[in-house]
């Protein structure tokens, strides 16, 4: 379990990446190097007082909803839920295997997961359906959606980006895992994006950047994010490194495609005691 | 049947139906309606009396079925309503992934309304032409196919995809669309196909426009003594298989009519395997589209014609199956 000791974000931060990358040696077919960037993402989310949630009640109409549109790298989401009551811990060993319902690819047959999630460029427009319905119930909950930077080449997601920034969709918060790469290359090497954050502005979205790797920073920001209704929705653009925490991954083009050896994982599992 | 000193009356399906829906809307503050910038008379009234409830997305099938996805998982009953090719096609994708095998876990009633079914949009050419949704649509796990033949069975269908919570792929005429059913009569969506005409030795079996087709055939057989039995199937996903042979199994020919491509999965195939799964012996002719587009220009009827599913090709398939007389 996680709980206990944990005192700060960071610490927290360090834990979850440790499990994410148990989980990885014992499935590894899972994609670690982006499930590695969104580590304080997701810690400053679920424990940085940011994301309302009942993991008892999944359905509870107060929620946040909070969408992986990067499912893909999301298995550092699975020691968090599993630690905060969505299900029990145990299920982390069997990730990937026969019988489990936790799959390389998180879907809403698990619970704490909104949505289906694996297909790119989905989620943002999903998450303007929801906040529609929301507005509408007049339920003050917040749509999070967590998006890669290479999800950005979706058309699809400008689709949603041009309507939410229409439509004054204030009650939108996008975060942005700015880690730079896909699959086969670093971003700026297949198609340069910059600048995202005027991209943004001239959408009408408001506009935050942040160190994705400061848990504390983030959840400030989040914070600050969710209480902003000023008419625009929001995007947190967070600058992390795709591998964070195994040097082995950082700085390499191909880290979305590798894998850790046991060996390795053990070594930084270790050094993250 | 475009006769209205009969009582049959020409309509539009989606007026029909958005007429009957808008009054539904009315009630159940729960539905929303929204279109790819694609319009219909009855559509202003739905605009001015559901204020939010109704959305243009804008010319965007992909972030439609989004955001209709989102709503639903909300708990919302919506409609998605554009042009035939371009929601189904365009937006495939998210159709398979948001609604067809994410309804296998979540409840999600969305309604994809597709106007401009088949030929509908006749001179508009091989990009408006949809002949590949029955077998496309027919495909994912979970959905709803309906694809009606006339005006009164598209009015019927409003009842039952409030009804019915699942993902919907409901195909219109482009066109307006002559009367076949009565309007005073019930019917029950739910049994999938009706028997038009009772015949002897040759049936087919239709679906949306080719209905008419179907009837006029038979009209025209009656006279050379041959009758053809017409089972309109406007139910193409969910079939009722054990009805439709019962419906059929009298029979030594059916002959299939479709609007749309044959031998990929449309409604050919779907009659095919119902044959196949009852090891019956009765002969299937397959009409409809063959393996390339259309870029000619003409009516409905003459791209029919070009297309080998006119009336006189249907009439000449059942000539050829029995002779000129039984």
């Amino acid at each position: 379990m996680l709980t206990g000791a944990a005192t700060t974000l960071s610490s927290m931060a360090r834990r979850v990446r440790r499990e994410t990358l148990k989980i990885h040696k014992t499935a590894p077919g899972t994609r670690i190097a982006s499930s590695l960037s969104c580590v304080e993402i997701f810690v400053a989310l679920y424990y940085g007082n940011v994301l309302a949630f009942d993991a008892h009640r999944p359905g509870w109409e107060g929620r946040d909803r909070l969408i992986i549109s990067k499912g893909h790298g999301a298995i550092s989401l699975y020691p968090i839920l599993a630690d905060i009551g969505y299900f029990d811990a145990s299920e982390l060993s069997k990730v990937c295997k026969e019988g489990s319902f936790l799959g390389g690819i998180p879907d809403c047959v698990i619970p704490g997961f909104e949505t289906i999630n694996g297909s790119l460029g989905h989620g943002p427009g999903v998450a303007v359906g929801m906040a529609i319905a929301l507005k509408r119930r007049r339920n003050e909950a917040t749509v999070f959606v967590l998006l890669g930077d290479g999800e950005l080449y979706e058309g699809a997601v400008w689709e949603a980006i041009m309507f939410a920034g229409g439509h004054e969709l204030d009650n939108l918060v996008m975060i942005l895992d700015n880690n730079k790469a896909c699959m086969l290359d670093f971003c700026k090497n297949i198609l340069d994006m910059e600048p995202l954050a005027e991209k943004f502005r001239a959408f009408r979205w408001t506009v935050q950047t942040v160190d994705g790797h400061d848990a504390g920073a983030l959840a400030a920001s989040l914070a600050a994010l969710k209480a902003d209704r000023s008419g625009k929705p929001k995007i947190l653009i967070a600058d992390t490194v795709k591998g964070k925490g195994a040097p082995s991954l950082e700085g390499d083009p191909l880290s979305h495609i590798k894998n850790l050896s046991a060996a390795e994982v053990d070594s930084l599992a270790a050094g993250l005691e | 049947m475009n006769d209205e000193s009969n009582g049959l009356r020409t309509r539009a399906m989606r007026d029909v139906f958005i007429e009957a829906l808008g009054h539904r809307m009315k009630e159940d503050e729960n539905i929303f309606f929204l279109c790819a910038d694609f319009g219909s008379p009855a559509l202003d009234r739905i605009r001015k009396e559901c204020p939010g409830r109704f959305i243009n997305v804008g010319i965007a099938e992909q972030n439609l079925i989004n955001v209709a996805t989102g709503l639903a998982l909300e708990g919302h009953t919506v409609y998605a309503y554009a042009i035939a090719p371009f929601i189904t096609m365009r937006a495939y994708e998210q159709i398979r992934v948001n609604l067809a095998i994410q309804s296998q876990i979540k409840e999600l009633n969305v309604n994809l309304i597709g106007v401009g079914a088949g030929l509908s949009y006749d001179v508009s050419g091989p990009t408006h032409h949809c002949v590949e949704d029955i077998s496309i649509m027919r495909a994912l796990p979970g959905f709803v196919l309906f694809s009606p033949s006339d005006w009164v069975l598209a009015s019927r269908f409003v009842d039952y995809s409030i009804r019915v919570k699942k993902p919907k792929y409901i195909r219109f005429e482009g066109k307006l669309s002559e009367q076949i059913y009565d309007d005073k009569e019930a019917l029950r969506i739910e049994d999938g196909f009706c028997a038009l005409r009772q015949g002897q030795g040759v049936c087919f079996i239709s679906t949306g426009f080719m209905t008419r087709t179907a009837l006029k055939a038979a009209a025209a057989l009656g006279k050379n003594g041959i009758s053809a039995g017409v089972i309109d199937l406007y139910l193409l996903k969910p079939i009722h298989g054990v009805r439709l042979f019962d419906a059929i199994k009298g029979y030594e020919a059916v002959i299939t009519l479709e609007e749309g491509f044959v031998n990929k999965g449309g409604l050919d195939s779907a009659v095919s395997v119902l044959l196949e799964q009852n090891e019956s012996k009765i002969k299937l002719k397959r009409m409809g589209i063959e393996d390339s587009y259309t870029f000619d220009m003409g009516t409905r009827d003459a791209l029919h014609a070009m297309n080998g599913i006119g009336v006189g090709d249907v009439i000449a398939a059942v000539q050829g199956i029995f002779g000129n007389e039984r």
